[in-house]
């Protein structure tokens, strides 16, 4: 319980600084690429090698790479969703989850770096 | 052809309210939470996916279209179109730095075996932010390329067939 208490501050902290520094830029196309900013990763990677060992956190890193590129298509998805087709924000952000998901268990389990 | 400027400005801060920041400090939270759970019931290979998981984005844009959504209605206008359409472009540039978070994860995996910790941390962010960036300053070369062809074919009509893909876009940049 303890070690989740920390990971909700650390992260939490971790998050809400960067939106602060995405609020502050400008222009606003420049300030959307805090949404994709490492906050989780940097917290997330900081208990990790604590709790757990580098090794231990460089397997967790690896497998980010093949979220990162699945949050790439659900970005563009969702962009495109948005500014083309002008569909309602919160629906398309959760029902485009699914690509992420679809993509990101897909080249995982497809490059074998489930295990 | 000149680079775009980014600029800091202070008055971003009061269009949010204290608990648009709290909304994003518990989601912050909670999917770091859920990482490292996740990380021990299925090991760190399903973890680490999670680490990159679009979390904040719905929250984000979910904030970006009221906040231009209330600014229009402000002005006695239907502000729902461009409200979408700013998150939309808040989307794009988070499909930027998701190339970035790419360049992190490369260099945390990489590297994190040979350096400490902070080092690693600090090249990571860097090697994030330096590639969104370059990124983004491209896509706004190209985009501005883009326009001024456009602005040139609309003078002499018979190049008149390129697409106008930054129209949505471009009331956004400044």
């Amino acid at each position: 319980m303890k070690e989740i208490l920390i990971r909700v501050l650390v992260g939490g902290v971790v998050v809400t600084a960067f939106t602060l520094l995405a609020d502050l830029l400008k222009p606003k196309s420049f300030a959307g690429i805090f949404g994709a900013a490492p906050s989780v990763a940097l917290a997330t990677l900081v208990l990790t090698v604590m709790m757990e060992g580098t090794a231990y956190a460089a397997t967790e890193a690896r497998s980010m790479i093949v979220g990162a590129i699945a949050f790439f298509f659900y970005a563009c998805l969702v962009s495109r969703s948005l500014v083309r087709w002008q569909l309602p924000v919160l629906p398309v952000t959760i029902l485009s989850m699914l690509l992420w998901f679809s993509c990101a268990f897909g080249l995982c389990y497809g490059l074998g770096w489930a295990g | 052809m000149g680079r775009v400027k980014l600029k800091i400005d202070v008055s971003g801060l009061a269009e949010s309210h204290w608990y648009e920041y709290l909304l994003r400090f518990l989601f912050g939270g909670a999917v770091t939470a859920l990482a490292g759970l996740i990380a021990k019931r299925f090991g760190p290979g399903i973890g680490g996916l999670f680490l990159a998981f679009p979390a904040i984005l719905p929250a984000a844009a979910t904030l970006i279209e009221k906040h231009e959504r209330e600014k229009k209605d402000q002005a006695g206008l239907d502000g729902t179109k461009r409200g979408r359409a700013a998150a939309g472009v808040d989307a794009a540039g988070a499909s930027l730095g998701s190339i970035g978070l790419v360049a992190f994860a490369i260099v945390v995996w990489r590297e994190l075996p040979n350096f400490s910790l902070p080092i690693v941390l600090v090249s990571a962010t860097l090697a994030w932010l330096v590639t969104s960036m370059s990124l983004w300053q491209l896509r706004e070369i190209l985009s501005r390329r883009l326009r001024l062809r456009l602005s040139n074919t609309s003078e002499h009509p018979s190049h008149a067939s390129l697409p106008n893909k930054s129209s949505d876009r471009r009331s956004f940049h400044e």
